[in-house]
């Protein structure tokens, strides 16, 4: 049935996207043990400033990433020095707690932000290819959204590159896994936790761009993205970036099929059934270590 | 003969239960100090406040002279003060290089860490061959081996082991053992708290005895071996008529 597999295929390019807005959220949480529910809200801002190069500036989306990704980083590196470097003092049961109060805190100060920058609309960018469709048999595939995918894979592939072989990213994964170990070998854990959070953010940042590409950008999108990220954290465990990226995948593809089976109305019901169904049944996650 | 390590009336707590008093001890370059005592003693406080893990209450902890406490934890290891922590504490998803490498992750072990690897891999010749390894598929003995190698990437001039021998099979203890003799040979000092009190004894130019956070006896490995109170409380009965 056509209607099924062209909504695969859509279900699995906004995946890419829920699999890209995860990684950050999973980074954060991983190594820092710090639950950042407004890192829904960094995805929408990374989304208005890819919005703001366009409008402006006449940028096009996917090469404001060069600028997005940078300022991203640089918006983690000053909300971790004046927010959750504080945060990450307190023991770790405290921490959860604590981070969920700032980060609803932010959450509402990015929002007022953004519909005082940007109004409450929703924003698009529409660029001359746009419309173009790539036609596969009976499929019909966005050029702009199969590009988003590209890209959201090809920073999911850097980060794991940079997890795995840069020297810091190594002491990154090592304090996720025992910062009171990581201590000891002369990490400076403060700076793994700074430097995991800017990675995040930028990560956010990106997918905020692709999002708004693809589909749109409001100031009230970041709790749905939250949400999702959240979910595919559960779903995919922490400590595995592809992992969590096909978690996302799975995740976009299980919201489009239920959609088409039982109901539009059913696509945000599919993500909460994984939720309880995962932490229930396996609670470390598809992919998770522990 | 000046002490590197240098502890002097130590008092820490956790929460209202004083883990330690008034502790004093010192251990000298090149040398193998013993610490004993019944689980609880405070041995593993003891370590994390060397280590800069646990805050003291009171007393002084002095590194070749100079004032540890104020000293951030992760900079401590630059100093030449590396730890084997109690369970091994290894990152467990990461090969055995990445381990060993991340022992030499300060600036001053960065810069000697090919040596570092070869005296590693020359110490436990197995870590070569599991060098791509991911740590959590080996054996407790060979886990055991990257933590010392580990904490030998940084080239410690003392080396703080805490219970290397818990938990492995009885002929890699020995294993584990020697090694430590080979690292004290080559000028390291050790400072080894141990469940195994004769194989710690027979190893030790020194010890002191830890019982309910206060040191309770000193004295030289083969004096303590002798010690009736040594033998009954950690030897077992037996071994006082022996």
């Amino acid at each position: 049935m056509l209607l099924i597999e062209q909504q695969i295929v859509l279900g699995l390019l906004l995946g890419g996207l829920y699999g890209l807005a995860a990684a950050g959220l999973s980074l954060v949480f991983g190594v820092l043990k710090v639950l950042d529910v407004a890192h829904g809200e960094l995805i929408m801002l990374g989304g208005y400033g890819a919005f703001w190069l366009f409008a402006l500036l006449h940028w096009d989306p996917f090469a404001s990433l060069l600028v997005v990704i940078p300022a991203s980083l640089l918006l983690g590196v000053v909300l971790y020095a004046v927010l959750f470097g504080f945060v990450v003092r307190a023991d770790e049961e405290t921490r959860v707690k604590n981070s969920l109060l700032v980060g609803f805190g932010l959450a509402l100060a990015l929002h007022a932000l953004a519909v005082r920058l940007w109004t409450a609309d929703d924003r698009s960018i529409t660029t001359s290819y746009g419309g173009a469709v790539i036609a596969v048999g009976d499929l019909s595939i966005p050029v702009i959204r199969l590009l988003s995918l590209a890209v959201a894979f090809a920073l999911i592939a850097g980060l794991h590159l940079l997890l795995t072989r840069w020297r810091w990213g190594k002491a990154i994964r090592a304090t996720a896994e025992d910062w009171q170990a990581a201590l000891l070998t002369g990490i400076d854990v403060r700076r793994a936790y700074l430097l995991a959070f800017a990675i995040g953010t930028a990560l956010a940042g990106a997918a905020g761009t692709l999002v708004t590409v693809g589909y749109s950008v409001s100031p009230s999108i970041g709790l749905e993205w939250t949400l999702k990220a959240l979910i595919v954290v559960v779903l995919a465990g922490l400590g595995s970036m592809l992992g969590t990226f096909v978690a996302g995948l799975f995740l976009g593809v299980a919201e489009a099929l239920s959609a088409a089976v039982f109901g539009g109305p059913y696509r945000e019901v599919v993500g909460l059934v994984i939720f309880v169904v995962v932490l229930v049944l396996r609670p470390r996650g598809l992919f998770g270590a522990r | 003969m000046s002490a590197l390590l240098e502890v002097e009336g130590l008092d820490a707590a956790y929460g209202d239960s004083r883990a330690l008093s008034g502790v004093t001890l010192s251990v000298g370059p090149g040398e193998i100090v013993a610490l004993l005592g019944p689980n609880g003693a405070g041995k593993s406080t003891l370590l994390g406040c060397i280590a800069g893990l646990v805050r003291p209450r009171a007393g002084t902890i002095r590194w070749d002279g100079r004032d540890l406490r104020a000293v951030s934890a992760h900079r401590i290891v630059e100093h030449g003060l590396a730890v084997v922590p109690e369970g091994r504490r290894l990152f467990g998803s990461m090969t055995v290089e990445d381990n060993l490498e991340l022992g030499a992750f300060s600036p001053r072990a960065r810069a000697g860490r090919r040596a570092s690897f070869e005296r590693v891999y020359a110490l436990f010749p197995v870590l070569r061959t599991r060098r791509r390894q991911i740590v959590r598929a080996l054996s407790g003995g060979q886990q055991q081996m990257v933590a010392v190698g580990r904490a030998l990437m940084a080239s410690p001039r003392l080396l703080m082991l805490d219970e290397p021998s818990l938990g492995i099979a009885p002929q890699l203890v020995s294993a584990i053992l020697d090694a430590l003799v080979e690292i004290n040979r080559a000028g390291v000092a050790i400072f080894l708290v141990e469940q195994n009190v004769r194989a710690a004894l027979t190893l030790a130019h020194r010890a002191y005895i830890l019982e309910g956070g206060r040191i309770v006896g000193a004295g030289g490995g083969a004096e303590l071996l002798r010690d009736p109170h040594v033998r009954r409380a950690y030897l077992g009965p037996l071994a006082v008529h022996e």
